[in-house]
């Protein structure tokens, strides 16, 4: 995989098209339950999703399904930072991943980076990782996240949701792009 | 399916500098990525960040890091200038420090904006750090440096600063 940002390997070994545009959804002023990617191409190795959101009324941990799969067929690590101390855990045979926190402050959003590796590959389970982050200026949490979908199943769809199924909020928006190996 | 994740200023420095800004920048991505491998001079300091020479106290950051024995949280509210970095700040090793600063969603206006960032230093430890610039503004310059009120540690002559956009589909 081709280490973008660093000016040496970019030059030798990346080339513009290598991370590509897929498709982009911004959510508007009613809301939206969920967000979901569909007929995801399977053209590439990698796939990445970048994006900020705020919920209603209560911040829940925010989450990933895979191909509609509602099965307790993901587990999870993660370590998270609160602003005093550090805790990290794992769970298994979850119906979901945790990719981060959200946000019910006005105006600010939490922030996501989610690595999808290998997502085509019918030999393997898949791995996500996930990098995540909100300030309110007094309170907040730095996370990052870890998971596995128990399943060799090329991935076509991703579906992001509050755990506590709050609304998601205007101006939320998530990008998915493709990263070619 | 269209290409990003587009150069849009690289600089290495030819001299050193107190600080560094980039300026003008594009308002037609969707995403910011900034990659730096900072050299300090002699004396160090962490490094931070201002958004259009912004340096009231409107921001605010919490970091998560972890030096090779421990991790530890902490938190700055109401800051002159965001965190870059927290155990990954500037060496005065060349290549021994990276920092990469992913600020989302930047030429909004109607949102504060939020940044993700990455640094890590081998001999130091590695940080995960987030901050919220409490404003709507769009982002059109950002300014780097090492305790910026005071600007007491420089870049030295050498650094290498990249500046990206990554552009969704259909925004």
């Amino acid at each position: 995989m081709p280490i973008f940002g660093i000016t040496a390997s970019s030059n030798q070994f990346a080339k513009l098209g290598d991370f590509s545009q897929i498709a982009t959804t911004t959510v508007g002023v009613s809301g939206v339950a969920n967000i979901e990617f569909t007929s995801i191409p399977q053209t590439y190795t990698h796939l990445q999703i970048r994006g900020i959101t705020r919920v209603a009324t209560s911040a829940n941990s925010f989450r990933m399904q895979l191909n509609s799969d509602t099965g307790s067929n993901y587990t999870r690590h993660y370590i998270f930072g609160n602003g005093s101390s550090v805790t990290a855990s794992a769970s298994t045979s979850q119906s979901s991943l945790t990719v981060g926190d959200t946000s019910i402050t006005a105006n600010i959003f939490s922030a996501f980076i989610i690595d999808i590796l290998d997502y085509t590959n019918t030999n393997k389970n898949k791995v996500v990782r996930s990098l995540n982050g909100v300030d309110f200026n007094g309170s907040g949490s730095a996370s990052m996240y870890t998971g596995v979908w128990l399943n060799t199943a090329a991935i076509n769809s991703i579906k992001l949701f509050s755990n506590g199924s709050e609304t998601i909020q205007q101006y939320s928006s998530f990008a998915l792009y493709g990263i070619k190996g | 399916m269209a290409a990003t994740y587009t150069p849009i200023a690289s600089i290495t420095l030819g001299a050193s500098a107190a600080s560094v800004t980039f300026n003008s920048i594009p308002q037609t991505y969707t995403d910011l990525v900034l990659v730096i491998q900072p050299v300090a001079g002699a004396s160090i300091y962490n490094s931070q960040f201002r958004f259009n020479g912004d340096s009231g106290s409107n921001y605010g950051g919490t970091v998560l890091t972890g030096n090779g024995s421990s991790a530890a949280s902490y938190r700055g509210s109401n800051m002159n200038a965001g965190f870059l970095d927290s155990e990954g700040y500037p060496s005065t090793t060349a290549g021994a420090t990276t920092q990469i600063m992913h600020v989302m969603n930047y030429a909004n206006t109607t949102t504060y904006k939020t940044t993700l960032n990455r640094s890590g230093r081998a001999s130091q430890g590695t940080d995960l750090i987030v901050n919220t610039w409490r404003s709507t503004a769009a982002i059109t310059s950002i300014t780097l440096g090492s305790d910026l009120g005071a600007q007491r540690t420089t870049y030295v002559s050498g650094c290498i600063l990249n500046l990206y956009g990554i552009l969704g589909a259909n925004a």
